[in-house]
């Protein structure tokens, strides 16, 4: 897939492959690494990184008889459940957070339709369905939003996401992404704070949706 | 530890588990890594008896997962120390780390010898790139890859001010990526 041009930010990459991004945000990450070779090159880039500090630790003693306990389980211990595969639009990451299920859309008003995947006190991470030419309510951010397309396309004053595009949100960005003529746009978003909605009525229903 | 074909030592032993299934050389990646991957466990806040279970879940992991190691794109330090942070992600959020879509090789692709020399070359420039660093610097980026803190906690724990530390990560991480630039494959 050439076509990506937003992509993940290199601190992120760093971020996720050392394992400090929190839960909503390595989801989008590491849907887009599934889809980007670009930025799944620099992830594994990383990981080398951790495998030489890893080379390089000073060993700690491990337990008398470790090794033979170890060995002795290779025949015995059921081996790890299979890994989440893609399904459709949704790259394995996506189908890990839906459970291997496919969504289960809520109406949100105006055509658009979501699912929230979690929330708490960290953020939240959802999918969202914007048919073609509706927009998402205009709002701010207190936070990060990332926001992965998965179908179709959305634009805003930042551009124009397609599929495997990634935008990067922060504190200083007001924007009302509109979805682009053709199919649905499908996308999957995680932000570590609330919205700051413009209009009165979403923030009114913004409890409701836990935007 | 390099053998005559690029690899080194530990990547050779996990070929040999990956394609023969090969027992003494998975009790050898296992001396190697075992007492390895309990510093790392410690560092990351586990106890001395859950460290242990730890490692052995790993190696285990190592043994039925290796079919997917793929020397063409890391080596077995680099591939252990993934399954080894993802398991210290489920431990640390009480909820399963988020893992990556497995690459599928398209049937009946070769190795490619050239490829595998070049990512064991930079990797072995990784390697002198972490020796050149201060020794403050190894600390700054252990810690960034091994406890699963954010930033700010680095900066509580060594006292130091948290921009001086963000920065020696980002330098000698620079510094790294610079030996690393090639790695991406194109
Ligand atoms: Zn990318
Ligand atoms: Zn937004």
């Amino acid at each position: 897939m050439s076509a990506i041009s937003h992509h993940i930010p290199d601190h992120l990459i760093r971020a996720h492959a050392a394992g400090q991004l929190p839960h909503h945000f390595a989801v989008v990450v590491a849907a887009h690494l599934s889809m980007c070779d670009a930025c799944r090159a620099q992830a594994e880039a990383e990981e080398m990184v951790g495998g030489a500090l890893l080379d390089r630790l000073a060993p700690a003693a491990l337990q008398d008889g470790a090794r033979d306990r170890l060995l002795a389980a290779l025949d015995s211990a059921p081996p790890p459940p299979p890994a989440p595969r893609r399904s459709g639009i949704f790259p394995a990451p996506v189908m890990q957070a839906l459970d291997g299920q496919p969504p289960r859309w809520r109406m949100l008003g105006g055509g658009i339709r979501q699912q929230v995947l979690s929330a708490d006190e960290d953020g939240s991470l959802r999918l969202l369905y914007i048919p073609p030419g509706r927009a998402v309510p205009e709002h701010g951010h207190n936070g990060l939003e990332l926001t992965l397309v998965l179908q179709g396309a959305f634009s805003d004053s930042e551009g124009r996401f397609g599929v495997g595009d990634v935008e990067l949100a922060e504190d200083d960005l007001d924007h009302q992404p509109v979805a682009c003529p053709g199919a649905p746009c499908i996308c999957l978003a995680a932000t570590d704070a609330p919205l700051r909605f413009t209009a009165f009525l979403p923030r009114l229903l913004q409890p409701l949706f836990r935007i | 530890m390099t053998t005559p074909d690029g690899f080194t030592e530990p990547t050779q032993w996990l070929i040999a588990v990956r394609d023969r299934r090969d027992r003494a050389a998975f009790a050898r990646l296992f001396d190697h890594f075992g007492p390895r991957l309990k510093a790392m466990l410690l560092r990351g806040g586990l106890r001395d008896g859950s460290a242990e279970d730890v490692v052995q879940d790993v190696m285990l992991a190592v043994w039925h997962k290796a079919a997917q190691f793929d020397p063409h794109r890391a080596e077995a330090s680099a591939w252990i120390y993934r399954i080894a942070r993802n398991r210290q992600i489920d431990l640390v959020r009480r909820r399963p780390a988020v893992v990556l879509e497995e690459l599928e090789e398209p049937p009946g692709n070769e190795p490619d010898a050239p490829q595998i020399l070049a990512l064991a070359q930079e990797a072995r420039h990784l390697r002198a790139a972490l020796d050149r660093l201060a020794p403050e610097q190894v600390q700054a980026i252990q810690k960034a890859y091994m406890e699963d803190m954010p930033h700010s906690e680095i900066s509580r724990t060594t006292g130091l001010p948290l921009g001086t530390i963000k920065s020696r990560i980002r330098l000698g991480l620079e510094r790294l990526r610079h030996e690393l630039k090639d790695l991406k494959p194109e």
